[in-house]
């Protein structure tokens, strides 16, 4: 029952190897591999249709994939051991899926049983107490409004103590107060070990939450830290801004040994192509000067998540028009 | 605990549980299980209290309370033929099957669900009729009506025939998209029952001991079996991501 066949690491609270679905002629994702560590806050980004909610059924043991094999809380994932898995585990879909006719706590009350939990009623506390919901136990969930739902979804999630914790768009369609409140509720869960699998649109949320994100357009397009991936990404650069356009900018970058190469940004910038800005800086900056140029800046460009993000998709846009 | 075949009696119950919570807050399927059995009532009451007394020797050879084991056949059917596309349409299948709950376990609750509050509904008609016809019918005709082997069948019938159309409700409600269509088929269903049961009221199948004996065998049977195919028919896969 264990993760010990070679294919897929043992400790990692996910491991996946060449996994891949098909619904007939239709591809949803192929060969994707990756790692999740226990404790770890991992997020799964990539456009609509990407196969990030089939890779989360998948894994959640609703979905059979159709090659690869997987380790889901040090458990091969295979028919046999499905009811195994979904003991360690728990799914928060992207709707929060609550019964509207029963209250909070009957809602919880019926996920308890069903997890088989011991002393129910505390652990519904616990997790009404975790999602700041305790007054609003005996409220029909059909008189929540959307934020508070997907609270007690979460709560629901909770219930079970899982050891791995897959979360489908868990701020999809929330205000912005909302989106705080679940965004606190993961960094909670974070600092009690619970390993989170988090698929979102949202790039700030993935890099204000995750330790490592994956890229996925049906296929694994790269996995990394945010930090590493921004790296891998974009060439190291420095932008320069001077209040009268240099005049002869060829001349004074090329006499540089820390830039690479450089381009225009608007009549007066100027993007330096470096290997470490940092040491680049300070000879940029001494050039500059000596040259008589009046400088208004020299910065480090930032790339958010959200750039790597598109320039991936773009790239892929790019390949399946050509 | 856990009672035979590995099934969670504790997990059944919370479904059954939650269902019957449901029930409880639901305005439509309150009315369907009291508006349809007393309609059912209509007919037998008007024909006990118009016959004459003169006829009650011809009511000694028929059995048209029989014709009450439709109840069973439908009420059962509307509210089962939910049970799973309901869920599914709902969004709250998916947060469900993501639990350590067995399908056997989900379908077992799903039908104790059904079958509980049907059969006490055909009961409860049953009981109502009964009473009012010893009470308020011309002696002779309610002595020909209160009949013990007629009422053995009812009690005993009820609940077989219940569980039978359950099980086909279910099996429409897991293999359809959406709840009308699950609804109108179900009733479909259930009407070949109601037809047998109706021909042995209207004295087109004359009912003996053997009949009745091998019509409960042959229900019982069903409805294991059909327990069991319907559980084969439920497929994660395809109720949650439409595939197969």
């Amino acid at each position: 029952m264990d993760c010990q066949d070679g294919a897929n690491s043992a400790g990692a609270a996910l491991s996946v190897r060449g996994l891949g679905k098909r619904f007939g002629d239709r591809v949803a994702f192929e060969d994707v591999s990756f790692e999740v560590g226990a404790g770890e806050v991992f997020g799964f980004l990539g456009p609509n249709g990407a196969g990030k909610t089939t890779i989360v059924r998948t894994l959640g043991t609703l979905i059979k994939p159709t090659c690869g094999s997987a380790c889901v809380a040090g458990i091969l994932l295979t028919p046999e051991n499905e009811e195994q898995i979904r003991r360690h585990i728990s799914v928060m879909p992207e709707s929060p899926g609550l019964y509207l006719r029963l209250s909070v706590a009957e809602n919880l009350g019926f996920f308890a049983d069903l997890y088989d939990v011991p002393d129910p009623r505390d652990r519904i506390n616990r997790a009404l107490r975790a999602v700041r919901l305790t007054d609003r136990a005996d409220s029909a969930c059909g008189t929540l409004s959307k934020g508070l739902r997907q609270r007690v979804a979460l709560a629901r999630a909770l219930l079970a103590d899982p050891e791995v914790l897959f979360l489908d768009e868990p701020t999809a369609g929330l205000d912005p107060a909302a989106t705080r409140d679940v965004h606190k509720l993961i960094d909670d869960l974070r600092k009690r070990g619970v390993t989170i699998f988090l698929t979102t649109h949202r790039l700030e949320e993935a890099e204000r939450l995750c330790d490592r994100v994956a890229i996925l357009n049906t296929t694994l397009r790269t996995i990394g830290r945010p930090d590493e991936l921004r790296e891998q990404l974009f060439a190291k650069t420095l932008a320069v801004r001077t209040l009268a356009p240099l005049q002869d900018p060829g001349r004074l970058f090329a006499g540089l040994a820390a830039v690479d190469g450089w381009h225009r940004d608007g009549p007066a910038g100027y993007i330096l192509a470096v290997s470490e800005p940092a040491l680049a800086a300070p000879a940029v900056t001494r050039a500059l000067v000596s040259a008589g140029a009046d400088v208004l800046s020299i910065r480090e460009p930032h790339h958010s998540l959200e750039d790597v993000y598109l320039e991936l998709i773009e790239e892929d846009e790019e390949a399946s028009l050509a | 605990m856990r009672a035979s075949l590995g099934i969670s009696a504790g997990r059944v119950r919370a479904v059954l549980r939650k269902e019957l919570r449901e029930y409880r807050r639901n305005g439509n399927i309150v009315s369907a299980m009291t508006i349809i059995p007393s309609i059912f009532l209509i007919q037998p009451m008007i024909q006990v209290f118009a016959v004459p007394s003169s006829a009650s020797a011809a009511l000694r050879h028929e059995d048209s309370l029989l014709y009450l084991l439709a109840i069973p056949a439908i009420v059962p059917a509307l509210v089962a033929a939910y049970a799973v596309v309901g869920e599914r349409e709902q969004g709250t299948l998916e947060p469900v099957l993501t639990t350590p709950v067995r399908r056997d376990e989900f379908l077992m609750g799903k039908a104790l669900a059904s079958l509980l509050p049907s059969t006490a509904v055909a009961y409860f008609v049953y009981s109502v009729f009964l009473a009012c016809v010893a009470l308020f019918a011309n002696p002779s005709v309610a002595s020909a009506l209160l009949r013990w082997p007629e009422i053995l069948a009812q009690v005993l019938f009820t609940p077989m025939i219940a569980g039978w159309s359950i099980w086909i409700s279910l099996a429409i409600s897991a293999r359809s998209a959406d709840i009308r269509v699950a609804q109108q088929l179900s009733m479909l269903a259930s009407l070949p029952t109601v037809a047998v049961t109706s021909l042995i009221a209207f004295n087109v199948i004359r009912p003996t001991l053997m009949l009745a004996l091998a019509a409960a065998a042959l229900l019982l049977v069903l409805d294991a079996a059909a327990w069991r195919v319907v559980s084969a028919l439920f497929n994660r896969e395809r109720l949650i991501a439409g595939a197969t």
